[in-house]
């Protein structure tokens, strides 16, 4: 009978006992923090001050009308557009030929891999090296097709340019990696058929392959959105250091601004507030593009 | 599809822009600066090098500090994060529990919530336990991940026939028996591959050691943005530094990188 108890038990209890652990610290450090965060925005709360007053949602009416908010959200979705939409068409190109029968298949797909194992903040200290206006590396090639002498921190396209770079360096190969082995999953036989009627390859790509694969590309778009949406190493290393993206916060990210707010500011009222909208328009931008994404299968 | 000449062309210069940023930061680390301003810049490597490392571990860079931290803290949240995710995913993947399912998909659906979300809350619980500017700092917020129980619950469906758990009970084995001795077994190609995944992402990890720690106690990734935003831009000392940051990841990807892709795209097929 006890035995018999203790299997019930044993049956009935460990479920709980082996999730708890990770869920007891998940709500600690990951659930907790998001309300305490949404808590702390609706305060006037700085790093210095004893006692908080409660300001409703003054900190975001002020947001709203915050030209520095404004001009971080703006360079954020170009950046946005100029890193995700060329990284994720070179990735499917990519893993179209990653995807052939070729020799030495494991070291192409290392060297795809590389850029995104590495620091992202190595590579924006390399990429600002090859950025630099008197000494830098592109500059000088620019310089022997006479294609002018840019000075790429200064100006905000420039500079927006040059971080879009560094993304889409750091991500493509990553991405490949990704559509090759959602297209490792249609079958063969398909291109087989395609071949014998004559379909080139990049036919076989359009036809075949990219609507066979699209819940991956709805997957990565969603996923480089959400990331897209939270850089900050590369503009704060690009600047040398400046949280203000820039003299003029011509780079200047939602996230970088977040960070003046919060550690150079240390206004933790006002930062939180600028987190939350952060998010939610992290939720907005993922849903548009999921919403595009999935329009553009019903249009084929 | 056959490959043609060309797509091997094409490879190679993908292969050659990937790996061109790492050898132009060893040709910078490898000359001293007065060279640097020349026309043409340095493609080739100098003999600078070894001056240039030991500038960078001199005492006032901290970079020995910074890799010690570094290794500490990665090491210790990989472990955590394995093996609180194959526990928890073990639960989700093979026990019947009540809400199993609801709880999978709020956890699944919080990979979505950005992590700068939490810094201003972390930042304040962290001082008022006086943490701040210790490697406590850097590892607790990482205990645990989303991503990881996502990844081991899903491998773990597959991996371990129901069946066997079934009749591991029928002989009377309790259930962290069948834990230890039928799910960790076939556990461990996953938790490898999520360890490596793991370790890269918490060595690289920047934001939060910059908020938390400090010039004299800091991570890798923190030594270089400190050395990066000096006032004085000693470029050959600061991409020694950056070349530190990478050989150990260069090296370990070499070694691992058929496992990390393994990894990646096993993930891919399965979201």
């Amino acid at each position: 009978m006890f035995r018999h108890k203790l299997y019930r038990l044993d049956l009935k209890a460990s479920p709980y006992l082996y999730v708890a652990p990770f869920f007891v610290l998940f709500l600690a450090v990951g659930m907790f923090p998001l309300v305490y965060t949404a808590w702390v925005s609706m305060h006037d709360w700085t790093l210095v001050e004893e006692s908080h007053t409660w300001i409703g949602f003054t900190n975001y009416t002020e947001l709203l009308k915050d030209e520095y908010f404004w001009n971080a959200l703006s360079n954020t979705l170009q950046i946005l557009v100029l890193s995700s939409v060329p990284q994720l068409l070179m990735a499917i190109g990519l893993a179209h030929i990653l995807n052939m029968r070729l020799k030495g298949s494991t070291f192409w797909r290392m060297s795809v891999l590389l850029p995104n194992i590495t620091s992202v903040v190595a590579v924006a200290i390399i990429f600002g090296q090859l950025f630099g206006r008197d000494f830098g590396l592109i500059n000088w090639v620019l310089g022997l097709f006479d294609l002018g002498h840019i000075d790429w921190r200064t100006g905000e396209a420039s500079s927006v340019f040059a971080i879009s770079v560094m993304i889409n360096w750091r991500w493509t190969g990553y991405n490949a990696l990704i559509y090759l082995a959602a297209m490792q999953a249609v079958p063969k036989d398909l291109y087989d058929a395609a071949s014998l009627d004559g379909a080139t390859s990049f036919q076989q790509l359009r036809r075949i392959t990219i609507p066979a694969i699209r819940p991956t590309i709805i997957f990565t778009v969603i996923v480089s959105t959400i990331g897209g949406m939270q850089v900050l190493a590369e503009p704060l290393v690009f600047g040398v250091g400046s949280m203000t993206g820039g003299a003029d916060r011509q780079f200047q990210t939602i996230a970088l601004y977040l960070y003046e707010l919060g550690f150079s500011r240390f206004d933790f009222g006002y930062a939180s507030a600028a987190a939350w909208m952060m998010f939610v328009i992290i939720l907005i931008a993922a849903g548009v593009n999921y919403l595009f994404t999935r329009r553009m299968r019903g249009a084929e | 599809m056959k490959p043609r000449k060309r797509t091997y062309l094409f490879l190679s210069v993908v292969a050659l822009l990937s790996l061109f940023p790492f050898y132009y930061s060893i040709v910078v680390a490898s000359h001293d600066n007065s060279v640097l301003g020349q026309v043409p810049p340095p493609l080739t490597l100098g003999g600078n090098l070894m001056n240039n490392l030991e500038r960078a571990f001199g005492e006032d860079v901290h970079m020995v500090q910074g890799l010690i931290n570094s290794l500490l803290a990665s090491s210790v949240i990989t472990f955590s994060q394995v093996f609180f995710a194959t526990l928890a995913g073990f639960a989700f993947a093979k026990l019947k529990w009540r809400g199993k399912n609801a709880v999978l998909l709020f956890i699944i659906a919080t990979m979505m919530v950005p992590t700068q979300l939490a810094v201003i809350p972390l930042f304040i619980l962290m001082s008022n336990y006086e943490l701040v500017g210790t490697l406590p700092a850097v590892i607790i917020p990482f205990l645990v991940s989303a991503f990881g129980v996502f990844f081991m619950t899903q491998y773990l469906t597959t991996a371990v026939p129901t069946e066997l758990i079934e009749a591991a009970r029928a002989d009377g084995c309790t259930t962290i028996r069948i834990f230890w001795h039928v799910v960790l077994p076939a556990a461990r190609p996953a938790a490898a591959v999520l360890g490596i995944l793991t370790f890269l992402s918490a060595w690289n990890e920047f934001f939060w050691p910059l908020v938390v720690m400090n010039a004299e106690n800091p991570t890798v990734q923190t030594v270089l943005s400190n050395l990066s935003s000096g006032r004085v831009a000693d470029v050959s000392l600061i991409l020694t530094g950056a070349t530190i940051a990478i050989v150990p990841l260069i090296i370990v990807f070499s070694l691992l990188g058929k496992h990390i892709i393994g990894g990646i795209m096993q993930g891919a097929v399965k979201s």
